[in-house]
């Protein structure tokens, strides 16, 4: 069965080549099921080696496949190789997985659609890319998954073409990605320079020799990676723009997925990041900054998908705070976590939206448990795990993590709570404003009417009339919602399912054992624990009391949140508006006056001379530039000579 | 030294060359309008069919020179009918090989197609000749002879400013090849001072001793030339102008083919040639290489018009190459032949692609055109996957050779390949911006009703779409045949300068330390399998 491991990938690749070929002829939905079938095939082929694997014993479970050498030159044999160990299993179990899901949710949700295979043609191709950037076994496999998974993000965000905002979201983030894999692919050049090879097998077995300096600079640049594809600060504005693509795919890639390989990334390099505390350190600290900043622009926004997209962000901070604790576990379990309640979030939202008639603004929507109970419902689960609410997945989750920054450092726990509440507080704001409260949708003008809030939003396609009536979703879209409710609830076995089983266990080996320590005594994580419920139901209950009653609170919505503490902005000032005069300036006065203009400028001087000699000559210019050819040809080989004879 | 019985690179330089005196000499009246063109593609077809004979005749793990033909041509100057092809020459003569065909068919003229193809044909055999010759004369004269033919397709064909283009393009290059001359003619003497032989043959060149300043002021006199063919940063100018005007078969053939005689020159001749002043004067030309790359980016990002994009695009492009080039290590001397090789496809297909949108809208200004991919998807797909090669996306056949020159350069020049790392997030920028202009947004009428790529031009760039696929996930029949013939002209260059290769490039480092540890183990702890 492990030898089957490259099925993983091959399916999915074979349902995009599929689609190339067939897609329009497939059409819909036949385009969506056969996509759906090879994903979740794909998903069945994954349990079967996951089983296969727990029956392997010794002190890491792991199995590489090496399919076929890709780039040999001289010492550098770079193979396309395949790993698979707890870690990689993990990833590849819940992306296959959710992936499955989110197909078949995607076969209702985009229904209708013009360009309908070509969704599931780029869908399939993303799963196939994050699959083999999760089982590479070097860096540069994983490095084609890396950049394989940010062109499908690319592709899908602007898949709506005919839209400017989501033709510019996908190239936004496209060039965010870029800068992450610049920093990446220097990673791996440094690597390869200092160990000859980029095998993480031979790295690791090699990191005494690399040097502290060069293990922290490569820690760091693939940092600039990692802080590109898991949104972190400052590269992390992108993701806001990227839900301009369909709702499944925000689901699927900008919150279940694709976002968290730079965690993965992390955890696969954590031999690095253990020698190096420093690289550590900085992560932690990015990872708390991320973590509060988004939360705090999470409680301001009016998109629904802007809010879950700002609390994706949020998360994968507090996930890269653990890392950078040294907590990978912790991380990997808030990831998969994250992957279901999250997921379940975005579909539920989608499920709104699509209720809605695109509508996407929450201060549009109220009252919706009456119309759509089962989105509520599982919406509801969605809402209150990732709060923090004993006994759903994300208390035991978030509280792993909590703990592991505790024992870090106290200040990096102090923030990581506040950040609790605030999850708390924006995420029951954004079902208050949405589920409870009245029917504002039936109004004919928006409540909020503040134009500068909507700017960056999407057009909404209902301003000024009333909504029609919201329904409920069809079964494709329903089924996925409850599966991930149900795993979203019950997410938290996990943690403590027998000592035997239990996720920690699983992976542990892979962080070569020495890790991880139970901090802290048992008395302490009581403590830590109950506080962290107390604060979850607090944040629940402030947010809900205030938005609930009242859609229009404009004192809680500064502006400063609303722009996304001017990032944006900040950007654009120091970079892209003097980028763009650079551009300006190199292409009308460097090219066109200067280098050009030297070029030109020896012509015209030959046309002079032209002019001048012309009764002596015959007038064409182009004998000119050629005798003064020439004569420069013949100084040169004069000087040659004199030089081999001197 | 083996000889084959059969000469094939010289029938290889005939085919074309014979076949353009053929369409010359086909009367125009007599015969279908179409009779011209046939025998061009015909002809360009059966040159195809030997380059893939010696390609497969190609013996793989042999570093010299192969199929080789030498006969005396004048014998008091010296000169040869001396080809020959190795590992570096292979594979630039098969995409020439390839590009051709495909020029004629999917670039067609819009008048005097006799003209056309017979000019085509020429600077086919041209180019071959180039790509093939050992003897510095008879490059010389391949050389030179690529321009009449462009000259006169740029002229004849072009678009507005054609005569201005074809000019400028003409005396630029021709300035240049003036110093190559009385380079060559200045080592061949030098070479006969101190044997008593007077030859051009390169293979006995390569061994004159050359001082220091005579070895500089040579290898500044060939470079002057190959920089300007090439083109490198500062001497680009006459390309984007000569890439506009040109009709769309000039430009891709310049572009893809031409291009790289400058960058073959400089490999095949001033490193076999000048070994001591190429690393004299290394780093000035990696210092234009990086220059080229991010200079070539940041004016892409200010163009409006897509042939002019394209064209600054390809002059960051030949920055890569000669970064790699100058790095003189395994890596990145193999990248730096095998991105001529990718260069030459993905703007190849480029340029096609923006022909036929020409064809259907009359513009390439970004700005008039606007959701193509609504009436024309497989065109944007088309455009898509060549764009993100272009940008050196990994599965692709772009990144393979982006990857192995930026690592090449960095084990033995680390900031300069930290400086062109910064290119490849800018090459990002203005492709990206060109595919949204005219791919995406709400498209007006006129753009619902631009035609879709029809069956013909499909096929047309097929070959070039799987070629770019095929080169990103397998590239090692190809890697396996540069290789050996690079290894062997660094070691040349580094035998003449008491140079040696950094571990890492040969192999010798922790890896082989860590032997123990092969693929089949596991991170941190033993494992099992």
């Amino acid at each position: 069965m492990l030898h089957l491991t490259y099925l993983i990938i091959l399916l999915p690749l074979v349902g995009f080549a599929v689609q190339v070929l067939f897609g329009r002829r497939l059409g819909d939905p036949a385009a969506g099921a056969v996509a759906t079938i090879f994903v979740g095939a794909s998903f069945i082929v994954s349990v079967g080696v996951f089983f296969k694997l727990l029956t392997v014993h010794g002190a890491v479970r792991s199995f590489t496949q090496n399919l076929w050498t890709w780039i040999p030159v001289g010492g550098m044999q770079i193979h396309a190789g395949l790993y698979v160990d707890p870690l990689s299993m993990t990833m590849v179990l819940f992306v296959t997985g959710i992936s499955a899901l989110i197909h078949l949710y995607s076969i209702g949700y985009m229904k209708g659609d013009r360009d309908y295979p070509k969704f599931f043609l780029y869908l399939n191709l993303f799963v196939a890319s994050m699959l083999i950037l999760v089982l590479g076994n070097n860096l540069l496999v994983t490095y084609v998954g890396w950049e394989g998974v940010g062109t499908c993000s690319y592709l899908l965000v602007a898949f709506w073409f005919t839209r400017e905002t989501a033709a510019v979201a996908g190239k936004k983030a496209f060039i965010y990605n870029r800068i992450g894999d610049a920093g990446f692919i220097a990673a791996a050049f440094l690597t390869f320079d200092k160990v000859g090879s980029l095998d993480y097998s031979v790295i690791f077995a090699n990191v005494g020799k690399i040097g502290n300096a060069n293990i922290t600079a490569i820690c760091l640049l693939l940092m600039v990676g990692v802080a590109a594809k898991s949104a972190q600060i400052p590269l992390f504005p992108w993701l806001a723009d990227a839900m301009e693509g369909p709702t499944p795919v925000s689901a699927l890639i900008h919150a279940a997925t694709m976002v968290t390989a730079g965690v993965y990334l992390l955890c696969r390099v954590n031999p690095l990041l253990h020698a190096s505390p420093d690289a550590a350190w900085i992560v932690a600290l990015i990872g708390a900054a991320t973590a509060f900043v988004a939360a705090t622009i999470a409680c301001a926004q009016n998109d629904i998908k802007k809010v879950l997209a700002y609390s994706t962000v949020s998360q994968l901070g507090y996930m890269v705070l653990a890392i950078g604790a040294g907590a990978y576990e912790a991380a990997i379990f808030l990831m998969v976590a994250h992957a279901f309640f999250k997921g379940l979030l975005f579909l539920g939202s989608g499920s709104v939206i699509h209720g809605l008639h695109d509508e996407q603004d929450l201060k549009r929507m109220g009252n919706l448990r009456v119309y759509m109970p089962v989105t509520f419902v599982t919406f509801g689960i969605g809402w209150l795990a990732i709060a923090g609410v004993p006994p759903l997945s994300g208390f035991w989750a978030k509280g792993d993590v909590l703990e592991n920054a505790w024992a870090a450092h106290p200040a990096l726990w102090v923030v990581g709570i506040f950040t609790a509440l605030l999850t708390a507080y924006y995420m029951s704001r954004l079902t208050g404003l949405a589920f409870f409260g009245q029917d504002r949708w039936k109004n004919k003008v928006a409540i909020d009417a503040d134009a500068d809030a909507d700017a960056d939003m999407p057009d909404a396609h209902h301003a000024g009339g009333p909504i029609p009536e919201p329904h409920e979703s069809k079964w494709v879209m329903t089924v996925p919602l409850i599966v991930l409710a149900v795993l979203a609830a019950a997410g938290g076995v996990m943690a403590f399912v027998t000592p035997h089983l239990s996720l920690a266990r699983w992976v542990d080996p892979v962080f070569s054992g020495s890790l991880y320590d139970d901090h802290e005594t048992t008395s302490t994580i009581w403590k830590l624990s109950t506080l962290d419920a107390v604060v979850a139901v607090i944040g629940v209950f402030i947010g809900l009391r205030l938005w609930i009653t009242r859609a229009d609170r404009p004192k809680l919505e500064w502006a400063f949140l609303r722009h996304s503490w001017y990032f944006n902005e900040i950007f654009d000032a120091i970079i892209g508006r003097p980028g763009a005069r650079l551009a300006q300036f190199s292409s009308t006065v460097i090219e066109d006056k200067v280098i050009d203009g030297a070029v030109d400028g020896t012509g015209m001087l030959v046309r002079r001379t032209g002019m001048a000699l012309r009764r002596v000559q015959t007038g064409y210019v182009r004998n000119y530039a050629l005798w003064i050819v020439v004569g420069i040809v013949a100084l040169f080989g004069f000087m040659l000579t004199r030089m081999w004879w001197a | 030294m083996s000889t084959t019985p059969f000469p094939f690179l010289t029938v290889l330089v005939l085919i074309p060359a014979v076949g353009a005196a053929v369409v010359a000499l086909i009367p125009r009246q007599r015969v279908a309008g179409w009779t011209h063109e046939a025998v061009g593609i015909a002809v360009s077809l059966v040159t195809l069919a030997v380059a893939v004979t010696v390609l497969v005749r190609f013996k793989t793990h042999f570093a010299g020179y192969q199929f080789i033909s030498d006969h005396i041509w004048a014998k008091s100057l010296g000169i040869h009918w001396s080809l020959g092809m190795d590992g570096i020459s292979l594979f630039l003569v098969m995409m020439a090989a390839i590009l051709f065909p495909l020029t004629l068919l999917g670039a067609r003229a819009k008048r005097d197609p006799r003209s056309f193809v017979a000019w085509v044909l020429l600077l086919e055999a041209a180019c071959l000749g180039s790509f093939v010759s050992l003897d510095l004369i008879l490059f010389f004269l391949f050389f030179e002879l690529t321009l009449v033919p462009t000259y006169f397709i740029i002229g004849g064909w072009g678009y507005a400013r054609r005569g201005y283009a074809a000019i400028k393009f003409f005396i630029y290059t021709f300035a240049g090849s003036a110093f190559l001359l009385v380079g060559m003619v200045a080592v061949a003497f030098l070479h006969q001072s101190q044997t008593g032989v007077l030859t051009f043959e390169l293979p006995a060149l390569m061994h004159t001793h050359l001082s220091g300043t005579a070895g500089v002021l040579l290898f500044v006199a060939f470079t002057a030339a190959f920089a300007v063919k090439a083109p490198i940063f500062p001497f680009h100018t006459w390309s984007p102008v000569a890439y506009t005007e040109a009709p769309t078969a000039g430009s891709v053939l310049l572009a893809s083919v031409m291009a790289k005689l400058g960058t073959y020159g400089i490999i095949r001749f001033d490193l076999n040639l000048f070994p001591q002043a190429t690393r004299t004067l290394t780093p000035v030309l990696l210092t234009l290489a990086v220059i080229g790359i991010l200079y070539g980016a940041v004016v892409a990002c200010a163009q409006r018009d897509l042939k002019r994009l394209v064209a600054f695009s390809s002059l960051a492009q030949l920055g890569f190459i000669v970064l790699g080039t100058f790095a003189l290590t395994s890596q990145g001397l193999t990248g730096a032949v095998i991105q001529m090789v990718n260069h030459g496809l993905i703007i190849a297909a480029l340029f096609l692609v923006i022909g036929w949108l020409y064809e259907r809208r009359k513009s390439w200004q970004a700005n008039e055109l606007k959701g193509l991919q609504w009436s024309a998807p497989v065109m944007a797909g088309v455009f898509t996957v060549v764009m993100l090669a272009s940008i050196g996306v990994p599965g692709l056949n772009g990144f393979i050779g982006e990857f192995l020159i930026l690592s090449g350069t960095f084990i033995v020049h680390r900031w300069w390949a930290v400086a062109a790392t910064f290119g490849i997030i800018i090459a990002a920028l203005y492709l990206l911006w060109a595919y949204q202009q005219v791919f995406h947004g709400e498209p007006t009428e006129r753009d619902k009703t631009t035609r879709d790529l029809a069956w013909s031009e499909r096929l047309i760039i097929a070959p070039l779409i799987i070629l770019i696929v095929f080169l990103g996930v397998y590239p090692k029949p190809v890697l396996d045949r540069i290789t050996p013939s690079v290894n062997q002209l660094i070691a040349h260059v580094d035998q003449a300068t008491h140079t040696h290769q950094p571990p890492v490039a040969t192999g010798q480092s922790a890896s082989t330390a860590a032997s123990g540890s092969d693929s089949g183990s596991t991170p941190g702890a033993g494992g099992a399998r």
